[in-house]
């Protein structure tokens, strides 16, 4: 006991806040499934006992869309971190080779869940592919190098998707091309058109689709967060050199976290494509690679439940107050500008902390327990 | 050796024509520690001729009989146009505790890290387990089995202590990115074994109170322990500390030189350490190495060195009486190199003989 006194006093007050750490990968793994499901109860009565209104329930499928891409943005982000805002490319690619891969089945079977497993697995193995083949080169950049490289590779895949040409022939065979006709195929029967994008698409996106999709990827982050793998790419964030001298090939789990990441991106874009009768690629623009990030910068750059709250707050509130909506853009600058202040100012930090103690109704709960149990054998 | 670069080229034919070695009319740059400056050294004139035990193979008894786990053969590296080392070599044994000592800038962590390059060497071979670690990298320096500390402490900061282990565990944890991402029963059971692994080795330093602290909130001491513990998780023969005692009060020291000795005996590996404490390298090193610019200036076992007069000068300077001496001696200096010029005027070789003379 003796040792363990002596180390808490060393570590002093303000290190003992973040001191233990014990069992968090559980706390954290049941708070966010909480937040997934009672986000999902709240909405869905909501939506029964009329409270929420139509263009709001239009809406739940991109909360969904919108979480689960901050949640796989938080690998690379929070967990690996590397600064990607190249997110939205692999949303376009696994919502188009969704979209794609939808329209092919349903010309051959009817049932719809398998449809959507299947085209979902498809968009997360295309986006994983994109995501391994712009891995590969940028990996080795770092910092606002590796940010600018992911900004123009998103942009990059946006205007492919604009010159991509998919159709179905007679026989339900696919065809794609790079310019404005593909021969022999009727108008009806394309899928995607260029810059007009993918038109005709059956929507089959639901919001229990969207709230499996997000347990899904909160899963898989949070238990690769958890194991060995996750704890390399941790251990590379912390300290490059360091996870060298042990053995830890730097370059490979990077590389792992972007393309699991890109693959997660690529599961919600198809989801996302499939809501959609008419998809343009002009939504998948940088506009939209900022916002995920928004989301998790505002959620806590590697708090998983934070960005799940962040992503569904700020999809919710510019829709609820839609006559505002051309304050929207500076709503969202300002309230960035204040979180930051918030988060990085020591001084308004502290401030902000006492406030949010007076009126914190779980004080008592939690991880405060503990720590007073050990600052009062310390006094003693 | 064979000649590798253009300077190794030109040195043999130097020796070749005018029968010097490459020590005698060695002129090198060191790098001056205090004013930064380039300062024109004959290694000769400071040092004398090349000591008889400098390449000699230094093993405890023990060791005798095995293979050494480092061989380290004329390593030296530059940096632009100045020498940060020259001519290093070493052979450490089995379970040898070895330790390098040399003052400020000596080129002490960069012999460490040429060893697990993360600089590549420019001249010198090193054979790590009897294999050379060209084109190795460092990656693979530490899977082929020698890991080390730093001397500005590298933890994993946002990990957790026992984390900070188990990474180092990763190359015996067999799972996969599947098994990872889904948490199958065989990550299960490899958790649950590496958790208890790494609780042994928190055992060892007395820390498993700590296991859930994260690694940057620990005390100074206990950083230095979870590194040292970090390096040997990932099962080294060889292992190498850069200043483990630095920043430790005397009596985590003592405890530090205990707990070096118990990690030698237990796991039965070589330690080369690199320390400023004297106290700690005297006690507990087999076989010391003393650099200063760049060169190795004695070699030997502790009373070897504390009685070593170049040690003596290199930590607290030359006596006065000695640079009189030396004042006196110039002239005779002076002599000498006319005289090296005329042995190679008259071919013969032999200038090794000359230096010893005049020492």
């Amino acid at each position: 006991m003796a040792d363990r006194i002596l180390n808490l006093k060393s570590i002093g007050s303000r290190g003992l806040k973040n001191a233990v750490k014990g069992n968090e990968y559980r706390r954290e793994a049941s708070i966010s499934y909480g937040i997934l499901i009672i986000g999902y109860i709240l909405l869905s009565l909501g939506a029964a006992t009329g409270l929420i209104g139509h263009n709001l329930q239009g809406q739940f499928v991109p909360i969904c869309v919108y979480v689960s891409l901050a949640v796989s943005l938080n690998l690379v982000v929070g967990i690996s971190g590397e600064l990607s805002l190249g997110h939205a490319g692999f949303m376009a690619v696994g919502a188009f080779s969704g979209i794609v891969m939808e329209r092919m089945l349903l010309a051959h079977m009817s049932f719809e869940p398998a449809v959507m497993i299947l085209s979902m697995l498809f968009g997360a193995c295309m986006a994983a592919i994109a995501g391994f083949i712009i891995g590969i080169p940028i990996l080795g950049l770092r910092g606002d190098y590796l940010a600018i490289v992911t900004l123009a590779f998103g942009e990059i895949i946006r205007n492919f998707m604009n010159v991509l040409y998919f159709g179905l022939d007679e026989n339900g065979h696919l065809k794609f091309a790079f310019n404005h006709t593909i021969e022999g195929i009727e108008n009806s029967q394309r899928i995607i058109t260029g810059a007009i994008g993918a038109t005709g698409t059956k929507t089959i996106s639901t919001f229990n689709w969207g709230l499996l999709l997000c347990i899904f990827t909160v899963f898989v982050v949070l238990n690769m967060k958890n194991s060995k793998q996750g704890r390399a790419i941790m251990a590379i964030r912390d300290n490059r050199i360091a996870a060298e001298s042990i053995g830890l090939d730097v370059r490979k789990y990077k590389l792992m976290a972007f393309v699991v990441s890109a693959a997660l991106a690529g599961m919600a874009g198809c989801l996302f494509g499939l809501n959609y009768s008419t998809l343009v690629p002009l939504k998948f623009n940088f506009n939209t690679s900022v916002l995920i990030l928004v989301f998790v910068v505002l959620g806590g750059v590697g708090n998983i439940w934070g960005c799940i709250i962040a992503a569904t707050v700020l999809t919710i509130l510019p829709e609820a107050f839609r006559q505002f909506a051309d304050y929207r853009m500076l709503t969202y600058a300002i309230v960035l500008i204040l979180v930051m202040i918030c988060t990085y100012n020591p001084t308004i930090k502290a401030r902000v902390t006492a406030i949010w103690n007076r009126i914190n109704p779980f004080k008592k709960k939690g991880g405060d327990k503990p720590k007073k149990k050990k600052t009062g054998k310390e006094a003693a | 050796m064979a000649p590798k670069d253009k300077r190794d080229e030109i040195r043999e034919t130097e020796i070749s024509e005018t029968g010097h070695t490459y020590e005698n009319r060695q002129e090198i740059y060191y790098n001056d520690n205090v004013g930064g400056r380039a300062v024109f050294v004959d290694s000769k004139e400071q040092y004398g001729p090349d000591e008889p035990y400098n390449d000699q193979v230094y093993l405890p008894e023990k060791d005798k009989g095995k293979a050494p786990v480092l061989e380290v053969k004329g390593l030296g590296i530059d940096f632009g146009g100045l020498t940060a080392v020259d001519n290093f070599n070493l052979t450490l044994g089995r379970t040898e505790i070895g330790g390098l000592i040399g003052p400020n800038g000596a080129g002490k962590t960069t012999i460490f890290n040429m060893l697990t390059k993360v600089y590549e060497p420019t001249r010198g071979e090193i054979f790590f387990d009897g294999k050379s670690t060209k084109g190795m990298t460092t990656v693979d320096i530490n899977k082929a089995g020698m890991a080390r500390t730093f001397q500005n402490i590298r933890l994993f900061d946002k990990l957790t202590v026992e984390e900070n282990i188990k990474v180092a565990l990763h190359h015996t944890t067999d799972y996969g990115l599947i098994s990872g991402m889904f948490h199958t029963p065989k990550y299960r059971h490899e958790e649950f074994r590496i958790r208890k692994e790494a609780m042994k080795y928190l055992k060892i330093f007395g820390m498993t109170k700590t296991a859930d602290y994260r690694a940057g909130s620990l005390p100074y001491g206990a950083q230095r322990r979870l590194e040292i513990m970090r390096a040997l998780a990932t099962k080294p023969k060889l292992l190498l500390l850069d200043e483990p005692a630095a920043g430790m009060n005397p009596s985590e020291t003592s405890e530090l030189m205990e707990t070096i000795k118990e990690i030698r005996d237990r796991f039965q590996i070589a330690i080369f350490l690199i320390e400023h404490d004297m106290n700690l390298v005297m006690n507990i090193c087999e076989g010391i190495v003393v650099l200063n610019y760049g060169r190795v200036i004695a070699k030997g076992s502790a009373s070897e060195i504390q009685s070593n007069p170049k040690v003596i000068e290199a930590y607290l300077g030359k006596s006065r009486g000695k640079m009189e001496e030396e004042e006196k001696n110039e002239d005779i200096e002076e002599a000498l190199s006319k005289g090296k010029l005329e042995s190679a005027a008259s071919g013969k070789p032999d200038a090794g003989s000359s230096g010893k003379e005049v020492g």
